[in-house]
């Protein structure tokens, strides 16, 4: 659970070499003569709203997620539903349901397209932005930033115009960016497009973090800048790459706002595309809150496994670059 | 740090010039084509009446007086709704924002400066958070306050997205870093109350943290789409993005409608895109990656 908290957030700048000397934080020995009510206070609305907006309604769901309406016999039976006990029908519902699976791909399909793509894509123009002699840095780095303004919406709104064989200035009339093929790879650019700039710019700011001397060193052993981008900046960034990677693959799994936007007008997206669309139509548009409930349940555990594998794999494979 | 390794190079002088890095700075400029050039599509389209939209060429702006047509269309559009809508993205974004910065900034002060029973417990419990996507929270979030009749009002989007685990992560982080014990002990000797160190230290000295969250959170919140979804069913009470969506779907199969849209969109980013580029100095996204340095 602790993964996303401590480790990679905590430590990513912190460098291997060079950070010996550095003293570990003051030890604390700051005395707590009288005890105040500050703190207390200061965390009241904090914890209160936690406990409300997201502790409350994640019990709720698993809750509801056992259960299921029982529709009355007789003849006035589906007037008053009654909730009962439901054991984990919803569940076995949500597993037998070829649908569900074929979201779960789906999704997965846009994942891998997307997330390697972002990060492939963010740190080498983060390398470029890092390298010695590169022009132009200022505006590029403004440039590509500026999708993170867009809001998700209105990015899916903007490239569904470009895709759109009627409106299309790169050749939709042609090619149809939304059939049932590419739609993933158009879907997955919209994603790529908000949040490459951010991307890029916590994988630089941790670039700027680190040892200057240790690349002057590899100059002045010979090292060509490629080298050096490679063999010594990339393998420090991947604390970084870590937190980067994890974050990725949670907003993957959590694709919702760019299908639903691109779903007016592509045929090749249905009402249930995507796992989190389907929750959507199953609670409000199947009026099944419960199955609803399960559904997002399943995915929650999905992303906590999503992020404890990303984090172990990323480290395996850091450790293994560094060796 | 750069200058000590080359002494001549920094200066742009002629020679520094002759050697421009090629490779990395086409790199750039393809990556800033690419981001950027959709932008630059929307408003050039935003130039062109309807019929032009599908008939002249895409990156040829027009200057018939679509454009001026075009906005006409938008903010007159069912009695100017969209002008409602852009009021209501202002309204939570800004209130949303401020707020969660205030409760935030409080809570990882306390979690930061102070040690308690629990606090070590409550902080991993906030920062488990992160897994639980808020989307995923949206459906449950909505029953409850449903049950409370609280739903469909401005409340019903705020409330739930105040409290951000990772503004309180990153509040706590820099409260340790940048609020040195020593001067709160000192404050303490020469008798300030805790409330008061709080409010004329630490809250002054936490202050470039507090504006990364307040932006965070602000966009965070502009760009929410999900939330309002399913909290509201009012239009006289949707943002910006539920408002686009709508006309999408309103406008749907008909391609007269779009010129609207594109409109909209074009709207729609402007004011966080002026946002971003002025405020750029003042918020620091390597607090995201951990570095903070005191």
């Amino acid at each position: 659970m602790s993964t996303v908290g401590d480790r990679p957030i905590a430590s990513p700048v912190r460098p291997v070499s060079g950070g010996v000397a550095r003293p570990a934080r003051p030890a604390r020995r700051v005395r707590r003569r009288r005890r105040s009510m500050l703190p207390l206070f200061l965390l009241t609305p904090a914890v209160v709203l936690f406990g409300l907006f997201t502790i409350a309604p994640g019990i709720y769901s698993v809750w509801l997620s056992f259960r299921k309406t029982q529709v009355g016999g007789g003849l006035l039976g589906d007037l008053n539903p009654t909730e009962i006990f439901a054991g984990f029908q919803n569940y076995r519902d949500a597993f037998a349901d070829p649908e569900f699976r074929h979201s779960i791909e789906r999704m997965l399909t846009v994942a891998v397209i997307g997330v390697p793509a972002t990060i492939v894509l963010a740190t080498t123009l983060a390398l470029c932005l890092d390298a010695k002699r590169a022009r132009l840095v200022g505006i590029a780095r403004l440039g590509i930033f500026l999708p993170y303004a867009v809001p998700g919406v209105v990015a899916s709104l903007l490239w569904g115009f470009i895709y759109l064989p009627a409106t299309s200035p790169i050749g939709g009339a042609s090619f149809d960016y939304l059939g049932s093929r590419a739609v993933f790879f158009s879907v997955a650019n919209v994603a790529v497009w908000g949040v490459l700039g951010f991307n890029m710019v916590v994988i630089y700011t941790s670039l700027r973090g680190l040892p200057r001397d240790l690349f002057e060193a590899a100059e002045l052993d010979g090292a060509g800048e490629l080298q050096i981008a490679l063999r010594v900046k990339l393998p420090m960034l991947a604390p970084t790459l870590t937190l980067v990677t994890v974050f990725s693959l949670i907003g993957a799994l959590q694709l919702f706002n760019e299908p639903t936007t691109l779903k007016p007008i592509a045929n090749a997206i249905t009402s249930t595309w995507v796992p989190l669309m389907r929750v959507y139509a199953d609670a409000f548009v199947n009026n099944n809150i419960y199955q609803g409930a399960a559904t997002s349940f399943l995915l929650i555990v999905m992303t906590v496994a999503a992020t404890v594998i990303a984090n172990a794999v990323v480290r395996g494979i850091s450790r293994r670059s560094t060796r | 740090m750069t200058a000590v390794a080359l002494p001549s190079a920094t200066r742009p002088g002629r020679q520094a010039r002759s050697r421009i890095n090629l490779v990395p700075t086409i790199i750039l400029v393809i990556g800033g084509l690419y981001c950027v050039l959709p932008v630059v599509w929307i408003v050039i389209a935003s130039t062109k009446t309807n019929s032009e939209l599908f008939s002249t060429a895409p990156f040829v702006p027009s200057f018939h007086g679509g454009f001026v047509s075009n906005m006409r269309a938008l903010f007159s559009y069912n009695n100017g709704i969209f002008a409602r809508w852009a009021l209501n993205s202002v309204i939570y974004a800004v209130g949303g924002a401020a707020l969660s910065t205030v409760v935030c900034g409080c809570a990882g002060y306390a979690l930061g400066k102070y040690r308690f029973p629990g606090s070590v417990w409550l902080f991993r419990l906030i920062v488990a958070a992160v897994l639980l996507p808020q989307i995923m929270l949206v459906i449950p979030q909505f029953l409850l306050l449903a049950k409370f009749g609280l739903v469909n009002n401005y409340a019903s989007v705020i409330l739930p997205q105040l409290v951000s685990p990772f503004a309180i992560y990153l509040c706590k982080i820099y409260s340790e870093a940048s609020v040195n014990d020593e001067v709160l002990e000192a404050a303490r000797v020469d008798g300030a109350s805790e409330s008061r160190i709080f409010v004329s230290i630490g809250a002054r000295l936490m202050s470039p943290a507090l504006v990364t969250v307040f932006l965070l959170q602000f966009i965070g919140i502009w760009n929410n789409f999900l939330l309002p979804f399913v909290m509201l069913n009012r239009d006289q009470l949707y943002p910006l993005t539920e408002g686009l969506y709508g006309l999408l779907i309103i406008t749907g199969g008909q391609a007269a409608q779009y010129s609207i849209v594109v409109a909209g969109v074009l709207v729609s980013i402007v004011p966080l895109a002026i946002l971003f580029l002025s405020l750029q100095r003042y918020w620091r996204v390597d607090l995201l990656s951990g570095g903070v340095k005191a």
